[in-house]
């Protein structure tokens, strides 16, 4: 028996965005009315005081990786940092003698093979390499892969559809002895899993507020001091991040990313193990009651993240028949194309598998009962809409 | 403190405020298909329509950008691919950098007031290369107004694009694109008492535009990323208190209001040996860049800043760098523009402090200027 619907709708698609954290909102509030100053400003106290809250926004964004302040540049998010790192970097060992080359992962994010693509049109010689059934990259393909000299390899900690995480610090090693320089959108693994980048090896990595609990409009792309990284700007100006990106520093928005990061380094152990007590909660429930329900990339995945191929009912009738749930069919920014996810078209499934494949993602804000309710919608509608396929087709027989 | 830097970012609006909380509160991505997502579109769009509304421009010609430094960036890259660059000499920064590296762009020189010198746009058109023009509607260190449609009529005569920054004007004249007859705008909301983080470029033209920040399909394929729906839904709200500011006498930031204050500020200025820089041209209402004879402009600054007034020197981003000004310099000012300051209005200026500035102006004058022992 289902209960009362609720309210307003249970939002289990935290890998697309997440909501502003009330205590980021608080910390950001000021920024936005009274201490307004432009921190370039240098010559008056409300420019210092912007200046100031930026630096202190700057250290704790470093500190969630382990970097160092000066390594942390700001961006307006996570697309832009990988745009900035991939073009950048190869643009700028290009125009110095270095391979023309670029090396990523065909389940990388949309702005990923953009950007590896743009590269391409610019006489950049790309390779995609392609992942097992299990979503991950076999560090012998990156190997062969980096025979020839490359200037930088680009792969994802964890993959925005499916949770899936690599072995990015085996790969940085890979690459480093190949000579290449090794990128990685943390986007998703950013305030969720501990990570700490001078392990990792990275030579650059992208960062997003808006993936963990901070506002939107604000990222950050680590570039290694030490050896230094070079990159080409997208664009200059006023010459702040060291000439690396100019415009404006948003106060606020950094501000509230700084604060972001503060608390997902200080409740990130107890926040991880709640969200994977949810999530294996909402699993069971769902596994007890839709026999053939597969569960993709359990072994290594982010702590709320759970990415699911119904047996009998596609994917978007699940959707449409459950408005007051907030899940997807894959990434955002593809959530409305009809066409299959080409990150599970990589791991092999088929168009009909991904076409039945959902990702939820439960978040700080989810509770028992959400996940008590979705689990009985989702299977009170996969029940209903199986049985009312089979009936068709009993009628199609008879 | 007295706040009379509102080039550099305008006193926020209070009505942007609400709009941002209240966007904050969205849960979704507005990319996502479900009642979350909907809901985030649903303000995306609501701004967009705004914009366009506001600025003479169609929904579909909006891009919203980081702010304005990327949409200059941006317009450029897009509109500038395979054309010889035309930027005027008073240019901001970001639009002077990409003339720069365009493998030779041209300067078009200013007069001393800072206006652009159209006989000579003229001239470089007539040599019938494609090019992009880059002219600013209204200078951020002088306030001084650009001859804009005129601009226009003659690049469109020569087949030419014209690019707009209209970063310090919006909010604080009439900005209307079609009116204008440019190819682009760009804005940016912090200028206009907006969240920064948020700004937009305008496109007249359907011509698709191959994208700087290249990503997930947002803004039609013409700007990737999640959009920065709080700073934007801030920015739209802004621009409509500011718009109804222009309209309406009665509100704080109407334009006779702010350019009697200004007015008083340079008499007063005058009077105790300021040169005015641009006082010629057609300016914006809340603009002033004050020369002081033999004084550099860093010494005034910090001098203000004791007394409690945030002023600048040159604009923000390279006040910390102690050069001279480029736009006071392509004005022919010479040794002034390393010793002018910049005083702009915020929209919620008031007379007592305009009077409260003006004394402590005198005095700093006194004590460095050239009448001091």
């Amino acid at each position: 028996m289902l209960h009362m619907r609720p309210t307003r709708p249970i939002y289990l698609d935290n890998q697309a965005t997440t909501p502003c954290d009330p205590r980021v909102v608080e910390a950001m509030l000021p920024y936005f009315t009274e201490r307004f100053g432009n921190p370039h400003s240098a010559g008056h106290a409300l420019g210092h005081e912007a200046e100031t809250a930026v630096e202190a926004a700057r250290a704790e964004i470093a500190a969630l990786i382990g970097a160092d302040p000066r390594e942390i540049i700001l961006t307006s998010g996570a697309t832009e940092a990988n745009n900035l790192a991939i073009k950048g970097a190869a643009r700028h060992r290009r125009a110095f003698g270095g391979p023309a080359r670029v090396v990523t992962v065909a389940t990388e994010h949309k702005c990923v093979l953009e950007s590896v693509a743009a590269l391409a049109g610019e006489g950049f010689e790309t390779e995609i390499l392609p992942v097992g059934a299990d979503g991950r990259l076999d560090p012998d393909v990156l190997r062969a892969a980096l025979a020839a000299p490359t200037a930088l390899v680009s792969v994802m900690a964890v993959n925005n559809e499916t949770g899936v995480v690599q072995d990015i610090a085996a790969f940085a090693a890979i690459a480093r002895a190949a000579g290449a320089l090794f990128h990685t959108d943390l986007a998703q693994a950013g305030g969720k899993i501990p990570l700490d980048i001078a392990a990792i090896g990275a030579d650059l990595a992208s960062l997003s507020a808006h993936k963990m609990y901070g506002p939107k409009g604000v990222g950050a792309l680590y570039v290694r001091r030490r050896p230094r990284v070079r990159l080409a700007p997208l664009f200059s100006g006023g010459g702040q991040e060291r000439g690396l990106r100019s415009g404006t520093l948003p106060v606020p928005l950094i501000v509230g990313f700084g604060a972001a990061c503060r608390l997902a380094r200080e409740e990130m152990a107890a926040e991880s193990a709640r969200l994977a007590g949810l999530r294996e909660r909402l699993f069971a429930a769902l596994d007890s009651f839709i026999p053939g329900l597969r569960r993709n990339g359990p072994a290594a995945c982010i702590p709320g993240g759970l990415h699911l191929t119904f047996p009998a009912v596609p994917a978007l009738a699940l959707i449409a028949a459950l408005p007051e749930l907030c899940v997807s069919t894959g990434s955002a920014c593809s959530s409305a194309e009809i066409e299959t996810s080409y990150v599970l078209r990589a791991m092999g499934m088929s168009n009909a598998e991904a076409a039945r494949s959902l990702r939820l993602c439960v978040g700080r804000y989810t509770s028992a009962a959400d996940v008590d309710y979705a689990a009985r919608a989702l299977c009170d509608a996969h029940a209903r809409l199986a049985a009312h396929d089979a009936g068709a087709t009993a009628q199609v027989e008879a | 403190m007295i706040y009379l830097d509102a080039n550099a970012s305008e006193r926020p609006r209070p009505e942007a405020r609400a709009a941002l909380l209240a966007a904050a509160e969205l849960a979704g991505n507005p990319a996502s298909i479900h009642a979350a997502g909907r809901a985030a579109r649903r303000v995306l769009e609501s701004a967009r329509e705004t914009l366009a509304a506001g600025l003479g421009a169609a929904s579909s010609g909006v891009v919203f950008t980081s702010g304005g430094t990327e949409s200059n960036a941006l317009a450029i890259a897009a509109l500038g691919a395979g054309r010889r660059l035309i930027a005027g000499a008073t240019e901001h920064d970001a639009v002077r950098a990409a003339a720069l590296t365009a493998g030779g762009g041209d300067v078009l020189p200013v007069d001393e007031a800072g206006r652009a010198d159209l006989a000579a746009l003229e001239h470089l058109l007539a040599r019938g290369e494609p090019s992009l023009v880059c002219l600013m509607l209204a200078n951020n260190e002088t306030g001084t107004i650009q001859d804009v449609a005129a601009a226009a009529a003659l690049c469109r005569r020569a087949g030419a694009r014209l690019h707009v920054d209209a970063v310090q004007a919006v909010g604080r004249m009439t900005v209307d694109l079609a009116a204008l007859g440019a190819d682009s705008l760009a804005l940016s909301g912090h200028k206009f008492g907006g969240p920064p983080g948020a700004g937009a470029l305008l496109l007249a033209g359907e011509a698709a535009l191959a994208p700087l920040i290249a990503g997930g399909g947002q803004e039609r394929g013409r700007r990737g990323g999640t959009p920065a729906l709080p700073a934007i839904a801030g920015m739209a709200a802004a621009m409509e208190a500011a718009l109804a500011a222009l309209a309406d006498p009665a509100r704080p930031g109407h334009p006779a209001a702010l350019a009697a204050l200004r007015d008083r500020v340079e008499d007063a200025a005058r009077a105790a040996g300021a040169v005015i820089c641009g006082a010629g041209a057609a300016r914006l209402p809340n603009t002033t860049s004050l020369a002081l004879p033999g004084v550099p402009a860093e010494r005034q600054v910090i001098a203000l800043d004791l007394e409690g007034f945030a002023v600048s020197a040159g604009a923000a981003c390279s006040s910390g760098k102690v050069t001279r000004s480029h736009v006071l310099e392509a004005m022919g000012l010479g040794e002034l523009a390393g010793q002018a300051i910049r005083v702009s209005l915020p929209w919620s200026a008031t007379a007592a402090e305009v009077e409260a500035f003006t004394a402590a102006y005198a005095r700093m004058a006194a004590r460095l200027g050239r009448g001091a022992a």
